[in-house]
């Protein structure tokens, strides 16, 4: 295991190269792979690095500002709002979010709007204001202003469910050129792989950029009891009514008082 | 300095705590555990299965209303299993009736099942859930009460407090397709017996409610079935029309946990061995004054859920994965 991490370094070492620049970004994961077990209740994953400059000699220029984002596999769900009808609050319009993270962490040393300008911010999508959540108007895909009452309200609950967030703190620069951030998983952290983009900015602009990734698995008994209720619903269903008909008849065979 | 104790917070993992594969959520074992003992134990006391307790109760600690239903369907199906078993000894129970209920039954269940997956689709269910409980449980609560009072005032007037069983023949007994059925000692027609095992089969698969308050004052004034039998044959309904609602739901709707339905079914059976010992030394009526408060109660509450103003008029519902 710790050979196959010191080749992920290694890995690393190798890719780590962003856009034509005077800076280079070489990042580290403390764990690439999360096992959601039976009593997982949320995990940090550290993420760490260091800016080098390009070519090895050259200059540096600090202070350097740095944005991570996670996003997580893409689901597709649907906002609803409720409306009063006839006294009671039902479901009435809806809005579907195609193809959206299931999970999105923005982090960075200071607030993005701080770090550049709007322009910047909104085409390298840095920030849960910016980022693409495109939803199904009509027959076309689209993303609507960062105002509109639905994708506040599905920003918003995905943040209450420590899904989506965004930290201007979460990044720390331990010296001036080597950084760290943890990145928070909570207990309901969806399942599949997890893209991290990690951007440097010197003044304002882009200096260098690199991706990485991590995954997240659930294992064990969890895992062969979800598959097995999707893959083999009418066997699943059986078993658990098979069940039901053993504790009933143990409880009574325990229980007898006769 | 809060993020940090957060993250020292999640680094912790809690032996207590365990993931729900299928509601895709951890929970308290002892909570859950909990929950069973005591539905258990008030399901023991009044000889039902204790379901128009559980989903609410499932639901209220943030499970989704779709999954509370399908699970405690297979939780109804083990405490019924139990009580059938019991009567089965005692031979308190009509298989022939039972037999022609349960035809019934099946077909309610599938029908049930299927419009529950209708909702679904169309983002209603969590209303029609909130309404069947809202609707079903105010009124039996209040006929409960009503019929409670008037007993307990009976006996106080030193009259007997059972109503005797009415002889006397109404138009149901007019139907044709008449059967006779021998431990329950009564001759009907086939039509009113599949009707009601429609209806039980029926809002057992759309509510998550075994429906034996239901069913057992439906056979006693509608068919006339003796207090001897009448118990142990609606437990033998309820088996078999949630065991295959547990089947059904888990084949089309993917929905039973079965993680949290075992730790239901422990605590529930345990908890209906007390329950019944209790339920047994109360008298009668009074049982039937404390179950019909409790059922007016919870339909109170449901209620008031949806008629007051949501904490949050948006919610998010997943239509699909990776």
């Amino acid at each position: 295991m710790r050979r196959f991490l010191t080749i992920f370094a290694f890995f690393f070492l190798a890719c780590g190269t962003g856009p034509a620049g005077a800076e280079r970004l070489v990042v580290s994961l403390s764990n690439h792979r999360v096992a959601v077990t039976s009593n997982f209740v949320g995990e940090d994953l550290v993420l760490f690095g260091t800016v080098e400059p390009e070519p090895a000699t050259g200059p540096l220029r600090p202070p350097y500002d740095l944005v991570v984002t996670v996003s997580g596999p893409p689901e597709t769900l649907r906002t609803r709002r409720k409306e009063r009808m006839l006294g009671i609050w039902v479901n009435a319009d809806s809005r579907e979010f195609v193809r959206v993270p299931s999970y999105l962490a923005v982090l960075s040393n200071r607030p993005v709007k701080s770090i550049t300008n709007q322009d910047a911010l909104r085409r390298l999508q840095i920030g849960l204001d910016n980022f693409l959540l495109p939803q199904r108007i009509g027959p076309d895909l689209g993303d609507t202003a960062r105002d509109e009452p639905f994708r506040r309200a599905f920003v918003r609950l995905q943040t209450q469910q420590g899904l989506y967030r965004e930290s201007g703190t979460a990044v720390t620069f331990l010296t001036p050129t080597v950084f760290r951030t943890a990145i928070p998983m909570p207990a309901a952290v969806p399942t599949g792989t997890y893209n991290i983009d990690v951007k440097l900015f010197a003044a304002g602009t882009l200096a260098a950029r690199t991706t990485s990734a991590l995954e997240v698995i659930k294992t064990g008994f969890e895992q062969y009891v979800a598959d097995a209720a999707r893959d083999y619903g009418l066997l699943y269903g059986l078993a658990t009514a098979l069940m039901a008909l053993i504790i009933g008849w143990l409880a009574s065979v325990i229980f007898a008082k006769d | 300095m809060r993020p940090l104790a957060e993250a020292r917070l999640n680094r912790r993992k809690n032996p207590l705590q365990i993931y729900l594969p299928i509601a895709d959520l951890p929970v308290n074992v002892f909570l859950v555990l909990g929950m069973g003992l005591a539905v258990g134990y008030i399901s023991g006391m009044f000889g039902i299965g204790g379901g128009f307790l559980m989903t609410p109760l499932l639901i209220f600690i943030g499970i989704s209303p779709a999954v509370a239903v399908a699970t405690v369907s297979s939780h109804i199906a083990a405490s019924s299993f139990t009580g059938a078993i019991s009567y089965w000894r005692k031979r308190a129970l009509d298989i022939a009736l039972a037999l022609m209920l349960l035809s019934a039954g099946i077909v309610g269940t599938a029908t049930g099942v299927w419009l529950f997956t209708a909702l679904r689709a169309l983002d209603q269910l969590d209303l029609m859930i909130g309404l069947s409980y809202v609707t079903l449980l105010t009124l039996v609560g209040a006929m409960m009460i009503y019929e409670s009072l008037r007993a307990i005032m009976r006996t106080r007037h030193g009259m007997p407090a059972e109503l005797r069983r009415p002889g006397s023949h109404t138009w149901l007994h007019g139907l044709p397709f008449k059967l006779r059925f021998k431990r329950s000692k009564i001759y009907v027609s086939a039509i009113p017996v599949w009707a009601i095992g429609f209806v039980i089969g029926f809002i057992g698969a759309i509510m998550g409610i075994g429906g034996g308050f239901l069913l057992v004052p439906m056979l006693i004034y509608f068919l006339r079935v003796p207090t001897a039998t009448v118990i142990g044959t609606s437990m033998v309904l309820t088996l078999v029309t949630m065991a295959s609602a547990t089947v059904m739901h888990a084949a089309t709707n993917h929905l039973v946990d079965a993680v949290l339905a075992l730790i239901l079914m422990v605590g529930g059976v345990i908890g209906a061995q007390f329950g019944a010992r209790t339920g047994q030394k109360m008298r009668g009526e009074r049982l039937r004054l404390l179950l019909g408060l409790l059922v007016f109660a919870v339909g109170c509450r449901f209620a008031y859920g949806l008629v007051v103003r949501p904490d949050d008029l948006y919610s998010l519902r997943h239509v699909a994965g990776g």
